[in-house]
């Protein structure tokens, strides 16, 4: 009989520590059937950065450096211009990428390192407990914006995806969410084209993905899936710039 | 094949020391008084099939450092001491981590913006410990641009025998002083990453580097790891010693002011006074056992005299390695304009009087 539904080689059979509803598992899973699928488990290198995720060594299945929090993208850089022949991803939550690591992210992705930088945005901080993060949306309540963000003293979420585009290094980025099953196909699909971007060395791979975060939006498991289509009102999901498709194209004629 | 003999200021010699090792990665961020090091390394390393990066800061830089360490390829940094303090979070991951990277520190004058002034004011935070936790490097002081030249290049070797970081304490004046350096060929020791190095889990088990452990009990050991490694870097202590029996009075001084205290003591030595001099080469770990072993002679030393560019750092190695056994004084000289040996002899003489008159 034909096995359709397997558990990814590159995926650590170790019970996940999230909590219930928190879309970093299904995250985790994607990466690692990408993984698979390209045939780069062998020569990956992985980095763990600040946050829920900094235990991704536990469950994905590849060499793995921890780095401080921010500088996933310039410890990828690192160990990319040191053997180029490695495949480097970093996996970094919005605070770590877009806040204390704007700069190395920014900078990365403006020299084109050939790295795939995932950033999962769920809005809060989420290991500390809930707290104000860059992408915290206007009158979004958190453990240090109780009132809600207002603008006024702390301006707007940056649309990182949007502004990546624009980079002349960044060979692909999109934003893209898990909370439907269609949607987590496109994003199965838009992290391939993140890790072709580095594999054919186009430039920078970057892809965004909405989690929910039901402990610190206060929310049972469903409610903050559904949540995620709120988010998506402000951070609209897609491909912002593909120049993966591109090179494919002219290899196939 | 003939040896060349060239003439170089100190931070050339240490990044000719540095590429004498073979050292493939460099990164970096411009700052005075250490600027020849990078562009001495971008013209030098692409040549060689090395990788030259100037990083976006030092922030970045250092954690660039960090990637490529964890890969096995021999890596250097250079910076000047306000990039170096910006390097702290990630040396005590690095440290952590237990990789060999080499990190060079052109020392000049603190604190904040300071000036560029040659100074030695870093040493606490080369010596001490320059992050959060307890971590130390390796610190190699050279003296001159030979050492710095000589000193680089072991720092590959030190840096993967203890897979610890080793840094070179240097300074503005030797660091912008040209002199001879003989270009020698040195055998620097390779040593296996075969067994740590993050090279893609290719006909092996997945690795991981990290400094998280969350478990207490497993914290504990890691730190008692640690602490033992530190200890067994004592083999490789070095420092130089002009030191006779009889002698009442040591200087004790490191980098470019040994220079400065050296001259002063071979003078004052000629004169007849009983002044040796010690200077320590590797200031972490420090030569404690020598400087105790020097107070077990039936003729020991009265005072050690600690002559520093700073306002007295080093001084505190010295009184715990001296351990209440003879006076202790800080000759102390904040960054500014470096003093001549004369200034140096007479400050000395003047903690002898009191010893040359008992003697008459």
């Amino acid at each position: 009989m034909y096995k359709a539904f397997k558990f990814p080689k590159s995926l650590k059979k170790n019970l996940f520590h999230y909590c219930p509803g928190c879309h970093h598992s299904i995250v985790h899973r994607l990466l690692c059937e990408v993984i698979d699928e390209l045939n780069i488990q062998e020569k990956s290198v992985g980095i763990a950065s600040i946050g829920c995720a900094c235990f991704l060594y536990f469950y994905i299945d590849v060499d793995i450096l921890e780095a401080p929090h921010g500088r996933a993208c310039a410890a990828a850089t690192g160990i990319k211009r040191a053997r180029p022949e490695l495949i480097v991803f970093t996996y970094q939550g919005d605070g770590d990428f877009a806040a204390i690591g704007f700069n190395e992210s920014f900078h990365s992705a403006l020299r084109g390192e050939k790295i795939t930088a995932i950033m999962i945005n769920n809005t809060v901080y989420g290991m500390t407990g809930g707290q104000l993060s860059p992408t915290t949306l206007p009158g979004q309540k958190t453990t240090t914006t109780p009132e809600g963000r207002n603008p006024n003293l702390y301006g707007y979420p940056p649309k990182i995806a949007e502004i990546f585009a624009n980079l002349e290094g960044v060979a692909f980025s999109g934003r893209f969410a898990v909370n439907t099953p269609k949607r987590v196909l496109e994003t199965k699909e838009a992290l391939k084209k993140a890790f072709f971007a580095q594999i054919y060395n186009l430039g920078f791979g970057y892809i965004e993905i909405l989690s929910s975060c039901p402990v610190n939006w206060k929310m049972d498991p469903v409610s903050a899936n559904k949540e995620v289509d709120k988010f998506i009102k402000f951070f609209s999901i897609g491909t912002f710039k593909d120049k993966v498709e591109k090179f494919l194209q002219g290899e196939k004629s | 094949m003939g040896v060349r003999k060239i003439l170089a200021r100190g931070v050339e010699a240490i990044a000719l020391g540095a590429l004498e090792a073979d050292c493939k990665c460099y990164f970096g961020y411009p700052i005075t008084p250490q600027n020849e090091i990078p562009e001495l390394m971008s013209r030098e390393l692409p040549k060689r099939g090395g990788v030259f990066l100037q990083a976006e800061s030092e922030v970045a830089a250092i954690n660039m450092l960090l990637g490529a360490c964890a890969t096995g390829i021999r890596a250097m940094i250079s910076s000047s001491s306000p990039g170096i303090s910006l390097m702290c979070e990630t040396f005590s991951y690095i440290a952590a981590q237990e990789l060999p990277a080499v990190i060079v520190n052109v020392m000049r004058g603190g604190p904040g913006l300071g000036g560029i002034e040659a100074s030695q004011g870093d040493y606490f935070q080369a010596v001490k410990g320059s992050g959060h936790g307890d971590f130390h490097f390796l610190v190699l002081a050279p003296y001159n641009a030979q050492e710095a030249y000589e000193l680089t290049a072991k720092a590959f070797e030190l840096a993967e025998k203890y897979r610890n970081p080793v840094m070179i304490l240097s300074d503005a004046i030797l660091g912008q002083m040209k002199e001879t350096v003989v270009l020698k060929k040195l055998k620097i020791k390779r040593y296996p990453n075969e067994t740590w190095a993050l090279t893609g889990a290719k006909n092996r088990p997945s690795r991981i580097i990290r400094s998280l452990f969350l478990s207490s009990q497993e914290l504990k050991e890691r730190n008692l790891i640690l602490m033992k490694k530190y200890k067994k870097m004592e083999k490789d202590v070095l420092y130089e010693a002009k030191i006779e029996e009889g002698d009442q009075i040591i200087v004790v001084a490191f980098g470019s002011m040994a220079r400065i205290a050296k001259e002063a003591c071979i003078n004052l030595k000629k004169k007849g006074y009983p002044v040796g001099f010690f200077r320590p080469i590797t200031l972490f770990p420090f030569p404690s056992k020598v400087l105790k072993n020097l107070l077990k002679n039936e003729k020991k030393p009265k005072k050690f005299i600690v002559a520093e560019l700073n306002c007295g750092q080093m001084v505190e190695d010295v009184k715990l390695s001296v351990d209440g056994k003879a006076e202790v004084i800080s000759l102390f000289f904040p960054p500014s304009v470096i003093p001549f040996p004369e200034e140096l002899e007479r400050k000395i003489k003047k903690c002898i009087k009191p010893l040359s008159s008992q003697k008459v």
